[in-house]
């Protein structure tokens, strides 16, 4: 494409716009969104900071390729639908993205403008974007083109199986998506707080794919429901694995049983899946008390903490590194500090006591210090002899990272898995002919975007597989 | 799938028996697994037991005990109407071993529970006793369909309304000792259990107990349902429901299945005051 100049005066010396935030005091108690999204005038400002580079890294770090640059300048040209648009030829997940992607480690570490000034905004833009579009895709709803093509399964509804559903449906396939939980999304739906993706946002974007024609199928668990020897016989002709890696680790430290003590997805799944924090309005409730202590540094962490933060409990992150190596979000970090969540650092859980009733009462830790770097180059902590410390504890909350939910490859030993994980060829194709595989379930527990890319990947693999092996099928 | 609810029996006070239309599940289903339910939108997620399935009429058959919020939303429910949702089968399939002196011992609710572990143990040609316990009388539940599966069925009676007066261990102790029999089945309410499993120690007896956690999804994704079986943490909606009672640690499924009972009272309570508007 030749470089088209911008139609505005870039201006990257303009501060970077901060993202307004509901007050943190307010919104350390309530389950409303934290990010309340850019202003137009905002969204003016923080587009023309943007320099339409001739050769935009951003496009080329975004896993999804989403024409940023593009996208930017119709913002700039105050286009807000044209954005959407062109950011749609990629994602139908702006609303998504824009909120829980890691823009600080693709598009915006690359920007050009990072190299003297903060990089543009371009995760808040992309939200501004896909905010501004909602009652146009509702508009839209009835006018796609219903897909007639062959039927491809693809399994779990997370963000790998819904890229693939977006972009196999535009390719004319007849797609169903098998879900075993009772909603839609994945992670997206009972992982992440209402806080930072409020409900309406993902079910108006997975509404989308629903009104291209993709079938969603909700309470089924392929391995049990049904084997993916059955869905082929079924009529699907390629199967894509996007099932996540929902098995929890535990810590592996007497009382790791008492009531009290929660893996991350079991709290948040409480919460957020079914909704807890209505409780008694909803039927699921979930304990916390006035003490809790949330195990790990990555997102689940943040995520547990500032729930129950919202739940008027004191809260303490316990990480056994460093603030600087912590895995979260940074946005994430900082909204947890300033609701006040406390982050106890280079310290880890050696044993939880309880009262006679099996309530967990209270937490032995041990200190750390960071020694050599381990295999992921990260130094590692060694706990400090003779260090260890009790603390209170009425909720412990254990964040420490999941394995893939081995459910599927339990009955299904031709495919071909290490250390729980699917493996996978470059094109995304397991040991099994015509099933692919991407996402957490092959990554381990890894993040939306590559999520998303693999899925990507694997659609394109699937629909090559399919177009070039039985061109012309006609049915006997 | 359509979840749609064939037929409704009552079978005992507050013990209710639902058909439902479930073709994969009715497929593929074995005895010992499970299903989750939410009878309605704004449900729980609750697991019940797959008691029986008719591949003719599509179905899977559950027995309810009305004794929660959510079970009390799933008996009121009538035939026509639908399961908001339904899942399964989950958990692994119950031991079946032939050629084996099998008992079978149940409580309550579990005796529903117990049937199709007492066919497929019949059905693979193993000896059944079935020992099964109830309130009262008027609280026993399929007697008739375990007859046609037990070689021998005693019932026990807390009130000695009907056959042994007391509980099923207490029968058990009545009939047998160590040597009598090979192998056992046991699913009830936990003391039972765990009765079970202590009066059988050293009996040479392999039993296994279908344990009852609390559950939320019910595929292994959360770890609520885990249970300590023996130095092992066991997910009991993936690796069980079903483990060696002797070494199940009762007491600590007891106090976890507590930690919400308080919550649930409260739960009810705020649903009374609704209902008076
Ligand atoms: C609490 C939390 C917060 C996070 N926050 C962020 C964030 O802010 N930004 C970010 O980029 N990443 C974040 N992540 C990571 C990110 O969510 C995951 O990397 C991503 O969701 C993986 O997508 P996936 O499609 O592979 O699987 P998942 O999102 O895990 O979805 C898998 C789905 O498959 C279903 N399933 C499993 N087995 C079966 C089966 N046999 N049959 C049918 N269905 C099945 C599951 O129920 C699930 O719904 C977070 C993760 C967690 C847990
Ligand atoms: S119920 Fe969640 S893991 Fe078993």
């Amino acid at each position: 494409m030749a470089a088209q100049p911008p139609k505005y005066k870039p201006n990257p010396k303009a501060p970077r716009q901060a993202l307004p935030l509901l007050n943190a005091e307010v919104r350390s108690r309530t389950p409303e969104e934290v990010a309340l999204g850019f202003t137009p005038e905002q969204v003016s400002v923080e587009a023309q900071r943007c320099l339409q580079c001739a050769k935009p890294t951003c496009v080329d770090a975004c896993p999804l390729h989403i024409d940023i640059k593009r996208f930017i300048a119709r913002l700039a040209d105050n286009d807000w639908q044209g954005a959407h648009d062109v950011i749609s030829e990629q994602s139908p997940f702006p609303g998504v993205c824009g909120r829980v992607c890691q823009h600080e480690l693709f598009c915006e570490d690359s920007c050009i403008v990072a190299k003297k000034w903060d990089p543009v905004a371009i995760g808040s833009l992309e939200r501004f974007a896909a905010d501004h579009a909602r009652l146009r895709m509702k508009e839209l709803a009835g006018s796609y083109p219903q897909p007639t093509g062959k039927k491809v399964a693809l399994v779990g509804s997370g963000p790998a199986s819904l890229i693939a559903a977006y972009d196999l449906v535009r390719l004319n396939y007849q797609v169903t998506v098998f879900e075993a939980l009772h909603k839609l999304g994945g992670v997206l739906a009972y992982g992440i707080p209402n806080f930072r993706l409020p409900r309406e946002i993902l079910h108006e974007e997975i509404a989308r794919l629903q009104n291209m024609g993709v079938e969603f199928v909700v309470d089924f668990i392929v391995g049990k429901t049904a084997t993916l020897e059955e869905l082929f016989e079924e009529g699907y002709e390629a199967i894509f694995i996007g099932t996540g890696a929902g098995l929890p680790y535990m810590m592996g430290i007497p009382g790791e049983n008492l009531v009290g003590v929660y893996t991350a997805n079991e709290f948040l799944t409480r919460i957020n899946l079914m909704e807890a924090f209505k409780f008694p309005d909803s039927p699921t409730p979930v304990r916390v008390g006035k003490h809790s202590v949330i195990v790990g540094g990555g997102n689940s962490a943040m995520d547990a903490a500032r729930w129950a933060k919202r739940f008027g409990s004191e809260t303490t992150i316990l990480y056994r590194r460093g603030r600087a190596e912590l895995k979260a979000r940074l946005e994430e970090v900082e909204h947890a500090e300033e609701e006040g969540v406390h982050f106890e650092f280079l310290s880890a859980p050696v044993a939880l006591y309880g009262d006679e009733n099996g309530y967990v009462r209270e937490m032995e830790c041990i200190r750390m210090e960071l020694g050599e770097p381990d295999d992921s180059g990260r130094r590692s902590p060694v706990p400090v002899k003779g260090s260890e410390y009790r603390i209170p504890v009425d909720t412990v909350v254990a964040a420490i990272g999941q394995a893939p939910n081995p459910t599927l490859q339990k009955v299904t030993p031709q495919l071909i898995t290490k250390r729980g994980k699917i493996v996978i060829d470059d094109h995304g194709q397991t040991s099994m002919p015509l099933v692919y595989a991407g996402g957490d379930v092959v990554r381990g527990g890894s993040t939306v975007i590559l999520a998303m890319k693999d899925g990507r990947a694997a659609a394109k693999a699937m629909h090559e597989a399919l177009s070039v092996e039985k061109p012309e099928e006609v049915e006997a | 799938m359509t979840n749609r609810i064939l037929a409704k029996r009552e079978l005992a006070p507050q013990i209710t028996l639902l058909e439902v239309e479930a073709p994969r599940i009715q497929k593929r289903w074995k005895a010992g697994q499970f299903i989750i339910i939410r009878p309605l939108a704004g449900s729980e997620r609750i697991p019940l037991t797959i008691v029986d399935s008719s591949a003719e009429r599509q179905s899977i058959t559950m027995v309810i005990q009305a004794i929660g919020k959510t079970t009390k939303e799933a008996v009121a429910m009538e035939p026509g109407q639908a399961l908001c949702d339904l899942v399964g089968p989950l958990g692994e399939p119950a031991t079946i071993n032939t050629g084996q002196e099998v008992v079978c011992m149940a409580g309550g609710v579990g005796v529903a529970e117990l049937l199709p572990v007492a066919k497929a143990f019949h059905e693979a040609g193993s000896r059944v006793t079935a020992l099964c316990g109830a309130r009262s009388d008027s609280y026993r539940i399929l007697d008739e369909e375990l007859m046609g599966v037990a070689d021998v069925l005693q019932w026990a009676t807390d009130d000695g309304t009907y056959g042994f007066a007391g509980n099923v261990v207490q029968l058990l102790l009545s009939i047998a000792g160590p040597g009598t029999f090979t192998e056992g089945h046991v699913i009830g309410p936990i003391p039972m259990m765990k009765a079970a499993a202590e009066a059988t120690r050293g009996w040479g007896l392999k039993l296994h107990a279908s344990v009852n956690p609390v559950m939320i999804d019910g595929t292994g994704m959360c770890g609520g349902c885990r249970v300590t079986v023996g130095e092992e943490v066991k997910f009991a909606c993936v690796d069980g429901p079903e483990f060696d009672a002797h070494l199940v640690d009762f007491d600590e499924l007891t106090r976890r299945n507590r930690a919400y009972r308080e919550m649930e009272q409260e739960a009810l309570k705020h649903d009374c005051h609704i209902g008076l508007g």
